[in-house]
């Protein structure tokens, strides 16, 4: 029996469901309580992965969920893979390269196909910006963004925002500093209009080369400097650089940018005393993270960012599928 | 069949003064005739505009359907297909659009479009070669640059070229700015384009040979066209509707019909436009019509193809020029027919005793609305699409004879 828990009417914002959007394709299209509302959700979800032996609850239970995978992860397809099972889903995973996608099917062709297969919801990532919301308009199911070019990844931009509430106690009126490759990265994008729609002071530390134009439009300060940039933080967000980055082209060497750039012990003092410390993963240490920052259990918050990772994914595939299950309210 | 001779009667000439105009032999007899032959057929204009037809100064595809429903009666043909880089290609392009359309193809400056060794210009010239363009990108070696030039001048072709540096624009497929970066798209800043134009401008003056901008669509751009023209150098710069009309908001939500080259720009850039168009900076309105199918649009945004069909909306969006104040109706015609058709070096493009009588007539109020599924070019790749615009084209003749 699919569990269509009824929900308390209070849940429920008057003249409409909780969450009106059809896909989660990026943080763009939501408001700050919709972003509430998922977080709400997905503590709940915390308590019942901590519950010990059986993580199961079967609200999905018959449902089908496509995880197409058009560029390689491991973390966030297995973080998907988990949500879905733990609601009772049937997961099927599709990777870019044992697909048709490298025989020249064009992504449409390929979406239509797995439409076709009658999929109840679909988490796609691609390489190109805007690859999921091509999907999205043509699917008759939710689509789940798991990460799309250099556009958004709204999952993560939603754990991060978890892993600050129950680390600092709230999401709002901190300082944070997202530092790194933010031109490149989709998970910078989608944390800062996140976190600048739940009423932080976002700040991009970065690299003129790897520093996006036109930042002061996302109402954000940029700086060169690490120390200036991390100075009164509560938050300081790493991001993961990328291999390629470091040979030549954006910077000049992995060694250069961590002299520079790398977050180490006495840069980290340049923060709050008990500012946190996130990566969304995998690390490259020694190079934009020392260790003895990334294993300090008391700073770094990375572990507990994939655990929540599971929990929102959760949420989000439960929100998404409401309306399908038939859930009273959801319409 | 020997054509009859064609008095359109009740038209405003170029938008302006009312009166009529006679065609006989093909060719434009008389304005305002004070008589007619024996068995002149009489066309009642019924006070619509009267126009030469349009010379489109640098298309892609010759796309007939779309180029009559425009009043485009000539297309200056772009290399890139093909590319057209020798005389036999020239030759057989040109035999394209027979017997309705014109097409001018445009030789290639360089073997392949490569960029490295000029192409048999003077061959391709005798074939009907009118112009020499670099296609859809410019010649990166100023080098090559700078011969392209000299040879072509001194074979009286002028030298269209494509203004985007190529280091600063690798990769990127919109320009600079918030919308970019929203989007998460590989961007390039504004002034690849001045970079471009500054270099070139100085192998003119190096030179003396003649160049044109094909399009020109920023501030900075259209600073260095201004100012080399007050030199007076022989520079001139066309642009097309999209550049005047829509700013890089219009790429929002990833619509690879916005998806262009040089790409959409900013607010400013898009005002600065309009300007250069009514100082008269900017010499040339065309279409760069460039039709492309699902196969080509329907992809992720940077791995869709740039381009638009616009042969079908560019009177419309020339008209909308004139309504809002930027031109006069007879400088929309030199910017639509008269300076192409000196470009070229044809005896077209102007209501003048003698020329062949290509011409349409403009009901310059008509109402429609824009829709990318019912265009009469063989792809629908407008980035104006759903706009409700003014202006259709109800009769066109070329040579004399009514095609439309």
């Amino acid at each position: 029996m699919t569990s269509a828990t009824p929900r308390p009417a209070s849940d429920y914002p008057p003249g409409g469901d909780a969450f009106r959007h059809r896909h989660l394709t990026g943080i763009a299209q939501l408001t700050p309580w919709e972003i509430s509302y998922i977080l709400d959700a997905a503590e709940e979800w915390v308590e019942l992965n901590r519950s010990g032996a059986a993580k199961h609850d079967d609200r999905l239970k018959g449902l089908t969920i496509i995880n197409a995978f058009f560029e390689n992860s491991t973390r966030t397809l297995l973080s998907f893979e988990i949500a879905g099972k733990r609601l009772g889903a049937d997961v099927v995973n599709m990777h870019a390269a044992q697909s048709s996608v490298k025989k020249g099917e064009t992504l449409i062709d390929t979406a239509m196909t797995l439409n076709a297969m009658r999929a109840d919801a679909m988490v796609i990532r691609h390489a190109s910006s805007g690859a999921v919301q091509l999907i999205a308009d043509k699917v008759d199911c939710p689509v789940l963004n798991a990460g799309d070019g250099r556009h958004e990844h709204p999952t993560q931009a939603l754990l991060d925002a978890l892993t600050i509430r129950r680390r600092l106690g709230r999401v709002e009126g901190l300082t944070i500093a997202i530092c790194g490759d933010v031109l490149h990265s989709r998970v910078a994008r989608s944390n800062i209009l996140a976190l600048t729609l739940l009423g932080n002071e976002v700040r991009v530390v970065a690299p003129p080369t790897l520093t996006p134009p036109a930042m002061e439009r996302m109402h954000v300060a940029t700086f060169t400097d690490m120390d200036e940039g991390l100075k009164g933080a509560d938050v300081v967000m790493m991001l993961r650089l990328q291999n390629e980055r470091m040979d030549g082209a954006y910077l000049p060497s992995a060694r250069e940018y961590h002299a520079l750039y790398g977050l180490t012990p006495q840069r980290l003092d340049k923060a709050k005393p008990d500012a946190i410390v996130m990566h969304p993963g995998p690390m490259n240490r020694g190079v934009e993270i020392d260790s003895n920052v990334a294993d300090d259990p008391a700073r770094s918050t990375i572990t507990e960012q994939v655990e929540m990772g599971v929990a929102v994914r959760m949420a989000c595939l439960d929100i998404l599928t409401r309306r399908k299950r038939g859930v009273p309210g959801w319409n | 069949m020997e054509l009859k001779p064609l008095l359109i009667a009740n038209a405003r000439l170029l938008g302006g003064e009312a009166g009529s105009l006679l065609v006989a032999g093909g060719r434009i007899a008389a304005l305002n005739p004070s008589g007619t032959p024996e068995g002149t057929d009489t066309v009642d204009a019924k006070g619509q505009w009267l126009a030469p037809g349009i010379i489109d100064f640098g298309v892609f595809a010759t796309d007939k359907p779309a180029f009559h429903f425009g009043g485009i009666t000539r297309a200056a043909l772009m290399p890139d297909s093909g590319p057209l880089d020798g005389a036999g290609l020239v030759e057989r392009a040109a035999k394209g659009g027979k017997p309705d359309l014109w097409v001018h193809p445009i030789a290639a400056a360089t073997k392949g479009l490569a960029g490295a060794e000029l192409a048999e210009i003077g061959l391709m010239q005798q074939a009907g070669a009118h112009a020499v363009a670099t296609g859809r990108a410019r010649i990166a070696d100023a080098g090559v640059m700078r011969r392209v030039l000299s040879y072509a001048a001194s074979l009286g072709l002028t030298v269209i070229a494509h203004s985007e540096d190529e280091g600063l624009t690798a990769g990127a497929v919109a320009t600079d700015g918030e919308m970019a970066t929203r989007l998460g798209l590989a961007s390039a800043p504004a002034i690849a384009e001045a970079m471009a134009i500054a270099r070139d401008i100085m192998l003119v003056e190096e030179t003396g040979a003649p160049i044109h901008f094909r399009q020109v669509t920023t501030a900075r751009g259209l600073d260095l066209v201004r100012a080399a023209k007050a030199k007076g150098l022989p520079v001139t710069c066309g642009i097309t509707p999209a550049h005047l009309f829509l700013s890089d908001t219009a790429i929002g939500d990833f619509r690879t019909f916005a998806r262009l080259s040089p790409p959409l720009r900013s607010e400013d850039d898009r005002h600065a436009c309009l300007s250069a168009i009514a100082d008269g900076t900017i010499d040339v309105l065309a279409s760069g019509h460039d039709p492309r199918g699902p196969e080509d649009k329907r992809l992720p945004f940077a791995e869709a193809l740039p381009g638009m069909a616009g042969a079908e909306t560019l009177l419309a969006m020339g008209l909308q020029l004139v309504r809002d104040g930027h031109v006069t109706p007879a400088r929309l015609f030199d910017l639509l027919a008269a300076t192409p058709a000196k470009l070229l070096g044809l005896d077209a493009g102007a209501l003048t005793v003698g020329a062949e009588a290509d011409l349409i007539l403009i009901n310059e109020g008509a109402p429609w609305q824009v829709d990318a599924k019912r265009m009469a070019a063989w792809a629908g790749n407008t980035p104006f699409d759903g706009m409700p615009v003014q202006g259709r084209v109800t009769a066109l003749w070329k040579g004399g004879q009514r095609i439309r």
